[in-house]
């Protein structure tokens, strides 16, 4: 991929005498080899299970990077590649599948494939009749064809086979217990043999008459069968299932399930790829895109002002902490910090148990057994939650803030100073430009954390209050990605990976162009310097 | 030279994974993934570590009898687990059998991967609700392994007879508060979202059931019982006894126990998940039905767990086999009743279980009554309406609870018919 460049740049890399250490040489071939052993045992494994078009890859790739470590040139592809192969591996793939998801159905009902979709409707559709009993029998085989040999619950023996009814037989081994074990010309399975052919025995269906309506024998265990009659006749040529009761005919009209002419699905369905629905969905269905643009809104208004509040608080704690006329600066740096060393999710979770409105720390202790509802309000919900954010983000700003403090060279303040600014002018035009050149990147990498804050709005408050008179199942401080779970994982009726998935994909969206913007932004800041 | 031997060392160890590396793969067909492409007679169980080891001598019985290898496969007990059944089952790389809950079948059965299975003579020495929870839309899917249900725990320090009726009780309860030995009337445990599960007994009590009952004892979804007057009268007793505080959403599963095991509440609801925590905490118990709150049938909701075979199992046959004829054999329920302290569904079972540990058989008693839990999928969105209208009731922002309660029946309706 960086061949035309690697050439160019491989030729002075020759003319540098190369000091070839053993060491080294072995060090590399080992961890080649390593990783070779490692791509064989893939390449195996992949083709045991028909993988061809992963296999290819796999093999490409391998040959690829080997060629270039092996080669003299290809310098700079040298240290690109472990960091291209992990971008690939752990970013590039996650976005592409999330992004193929998002035009599928893949959900609750659509797990599997068609196939899979009509072999299960089969089997459901089998209804044991009622009052049937248990019929004790053997697998026989004949010239490879296998037959059931069945003692009814009279002791009568018989024989059958997929589409030949059951006949009478005579003359059959009987064993103790008064079942028959064997006949004439036949040779009975063994448990292990049975096993070996276990798909087969286990789809037979032995019709027990001429008239399909009085049934057909299976098995699942080899030693008893069960009278079953089909609710559905499933039509391989037609592809269509039609109910043997009502008469309705279910085809497979294009949505991945097999749906009547009134609209009436019967599940499971199998996963298809939808096009563009799941993003129309999002944005015309009203159940949907009302609560989605209260969503994004809040999760706007979230990040925005978690990383303005933190960044605020930050860089004055950090510039009041600057000053050497403070004393045990050292000890209130680290007091400062402090809720920084305590993993995010668990200082959430604490936080839940300090705001409870009866037996929280706040309300029992500091406000005298108050009952404020600090969760359980909307308002005062999201109130609580960007508080307790502040709490959880500002050591973080305060950290960036202090050591680009300390990186501004004093003569500019003393030059400033000189010329008669005060402490404020000195802040806002000199201080405060040069610390943003640093922060700014770190302030839109936080707008974008904050706006997938998963862990605190879920150990908060798990998105809640629910508002009762909402049709979905959204709450008022839930933010995007918290719907995008509810959607996906969520207690709603039904995950739906796919609508999820083109959440995830509008999150992506929004996320890019804000950071794609706002680094476009900070360029002019680096001005400064200049 | 530490740097020298540091190099030395992960040379030496890379080399020699190379080779078992290279030796694995150049293997033939014995190891791991390149044994699924031939049909190997090998079935693999999910099941959670506690019961992992109390299978293992079952399944060495099974192998030795039968010659197929039963490879236990621990999994965390919950969501995760149940997701990863319906997504790997379609791709058919997940187990033959898996150990569950009963609530897992509506979802199992949407996605089309669990296999019926038929249960045959092993069925009649079932209790009755194992059984009903096992089966859905009238096929049975599941062998029952355990029950769990909620009940009545009383402070019999604190209170010397449970009363019989839940108003009466909350008068006793009322009375040991006054008398300044205890905190609470009554703990049910709830959350900020209310907790319906806990506070079912009391519903089905008023007359609103969830759902209607077919003839084969399925639920039936399209007889919607929960709007029904009882329903109105239930959350209007809701408001009440929010008010008085008998009901509260500040106490959450949590606190409710501890507060319990403090001595500070004369009664509880509580499933036996909460026992060790009182046992431990010196409070002397007794176990009984929970007093109903009006002159309908109190119907307790029973969680059962049960074996599940994949509905693309390669071994169908022998996993029916080792399911049907090994784990539901009552030796095999004592020791999984051994390894998680939950009755056995298996009624023999259970009575000797009982024997050992009389609140084992307490619970047990109670549950008897009771109902499966509803296992159709929507129920996900079913317990978030119910419980976020029964918070507000307590809570008293409901505004009419007639209306909020028939308003929160028309959504789960449209739910389970859209």
């Amino acid at each position: 991929m960086t061949t035309p460049l690697a050439a160019r740049e491989g030729a002075p890399a020759e003319r540098v005498p190369r000091v070839r250490s053993l060491r080294g040489l072995l060090l590399k071939m080992a961890l080649l080899g390593m990783l070779d052993a490692l791509v064989l045992y893939a390449l195996l494994a992949l083709a045991a299970h028909e993988q061809w078009w992963l296999a290819g890859v796999t093999a490409v790739s391998a040959v690829a990077v080997n060629g270039v470590y092996l080669s003299r040139r290809a310098l700079p592809a040298k240290y690109l590649v472990p960091g291209t192969a992990f971008l690939v591996a752990f970013q590039l793939f996650v976005i592409l599948y999330s992004g193929y998801i998002a035009f599928t159905n893949y959900g609750d009902g659509h797990v599997g494939t068609k196939d899979d979709a009509v072999a299960v409707l089969i089997s459901k559709s089998l209804e044991r009749l009622p009052e049937s009993p248990a019929y004790d029998m053997v697998v026989v085989e004949r010239d490879g064809d296998l037959a059931f040999l069945v003692t009814d619950p009279d002791g009568r023996v018989s024989l059958g086979a997929e589409e030949l009814p059951l006949e009478p037989v005579t003359g059959a081994q009987i064993d103790d217990d008064g079942v028959a074990v064997g006949l004439e010309g036949y040779r009975t399975l063994s448990f292990p043999e049975m096993i070996a052919d276990q798909r087969r025995i286990g789809t037979m269906s032995v019709p027990v008459s001429d008239n399909l309506e009085d049934g057909a024998l299976r098995t699942q265990d080899g030693s008893l069968a069960y009278l079953y009659a089909a609710t559905l006749d499933y039509d391989p040529t037609a592809d269509t299932f039609t109910d043997l009761e009502t008469g309705t005919v279910y085809a497979d009209r294009g949505t991945g399930a097999f749906v009547a002419d009134d609209g009436l699905e019967i599940t499971p369905g199998w996963k298809i790829t939808v096009g563009f629905d799941n993003f129309t969905r999002a944005f015309t269905e009203d159940s949907i895109r009302g609560p989605l643009l209260g969503v994004i809104g809040w999760t706007f208004v979230f990040a925005g002002v978690s990383v303005a509040s933190t960044f605020f608080v930050g860089v004055l704690l950090a510039l009041l902490l600057d000053d050497p006329s403070i004393r045990m600066r050292r000890t209130l740096r680290v007091l400062v910090i402090l809720p920084y060393a305590f993993p995010p999710f668990l200082s959430a979770l604490v936080w839940s148990g300090l705001l409870n409105p009866e037996f929280g720390f706040i309300n029992q202790t500091l406000l005298g057994g108050a009952e404020v509802p600090w969760l359980t309000d909307p308002l005062l919900a999201k109130v609580s939650i960007l508080a307790v954010n502040l709490w959880l983000g500002y050591p973080y700003m305060f950290l960036v803030a202090t050591g680009a403090l300390q990186s501004i060279p004093r003569d500019y303040v003393e030059a400033a100073e000189m010329d008669g600014a005060g402490p404020a002018t000195t802040f806002l035009r000199i201080r405060l430009p040069l610390l943003m050149v640093t922060m700014a990147p770190l302030v839109i990498s936080s707008f974008a954390f904050n706006f997938n804050n998963f862990n605190l709005i879920y150990m908060l408050t798990e998105g809640g209050p629910q508002d009762i008179s909402t049709e979905m199942n959204v709450g008022a401080t839930d933010i995007l990605i918290t719907l995008v779970y509810k959607v996906a994982f969520g207690e709603g009726s039904g995950r739906d990976y796919g609508l999820a998935s083109a959440f995830s994909i509008i999150i992506f969206i929004l996320i890019s162009a804000i950071a794609a913007y706002s680094f476009r932004r900070t360029r002019a800041l680096e001005d400064v310097h200049r | 030279m530490k740097v020298n031997r540091t190099a030395a060392v992960f040379v030496a160890s890379s080399l020699a994974l190379a080779a078992a590396l290279g030796g694995c793969s150049s293997s033939t067909s014995s190891d791991d993934p390149l044994a699924s492409t031939t049909s190997s007679a090998e079935l693999t169980v999910w099941v959670d570590a506690n019961r992992a080891t109390e299978l293992e001598e079952i399944a060495a019985k099974f192998e030795a009898d039968k010659g197929i290898a039963v490879k236990l496969v621990q999994k965390e007990y919950g969501d995760v687990m149940k997701e990863d059944f319906v997504k790997q089952v379609p791709t058919g790389k997940g187990p033959d059998v898996i150990i569950g809950g009963h609530d897992w079948l509506g979802l199992f059965v949407q996605n089309g991967v669990v296999a019926r299975l038929e249960l045959g003579e092993a069925e009649a020495g079932f209790s009755d609700v194992a059984l009903r929870a096992m089966s859905y839309e009238g096929i049975t899917y599941g062998l029952p392994v355990s029950l769990e249900n909620i009940a009545l725990l009383r402070n019999t320090a604190l209170a010397d007879e449970t009363p019989a009726t839940w108003d009466a009780l909350i008068a006793a309860g009322e009375a040991v508060v006054e008398a300044g030995d205890a905190e609470y009337p009554v703990l049910v445990p709830s959350g900020p979202e209310s907790d319906p599960y806990h506070l079912y007994p009391l519903q089905t009590s008023l007359g609103a059931p969830l759902f209607g009952v077919k003839e084969d004892g399925s639920y039936d979804p399209a007889d919607l019982q929960i709007g029904s007057a009882g329903g109105e009268a239930f959350a209007a007793k809701l408001v009440e006894w929010g008010e008085a505080g008998v009901v509260n959403t500040n106490i959450t599963g949590d606190i409710a126990r501890d507060e319990f095991a403090a001595g500070k509440a004369p009664f509880m609801l509580s499933g036996p998940w909460n026992l060790p925590a009182i046992k431990e905490a010196g409070v002397d118990y007794a176990i009984e039905s929970i007093p109903p709150a009006g002159d309908k049938p109190l119907t307790p909701f029973v969680g059962v767990q049960g074996f599940f075979v994949s509905a693309k199992s390669e071994n169908a046959l022998a996993a029916s086999e080792f399911v049907v004829k090994y784990l539901g054999s009552e030796e095999v329920q004592l020791d999984l009743f051994a390894a998680g302290g939950r009755p056995p569904a298996l009624t023999s079972a259970f009575e000797i279980a009982a024997a050992q540990d009389p609140d084992v058989g307490s619970f047990g008693e109670v549950g008897l009554d009771g109902v499966p839990m509803p296992s159709i999928p929507e129920m996900g969105a079913v317990w978030n309406y119910w419980g976020a209208t029964e918070a507000a009731l307590i809570n008293g922002t409901a505004g009419d609870p007639g209306v909020a309660w028939s308003e929160m029946a028309a959504k789960i309706e449209a739910d389970i018919n859209g």
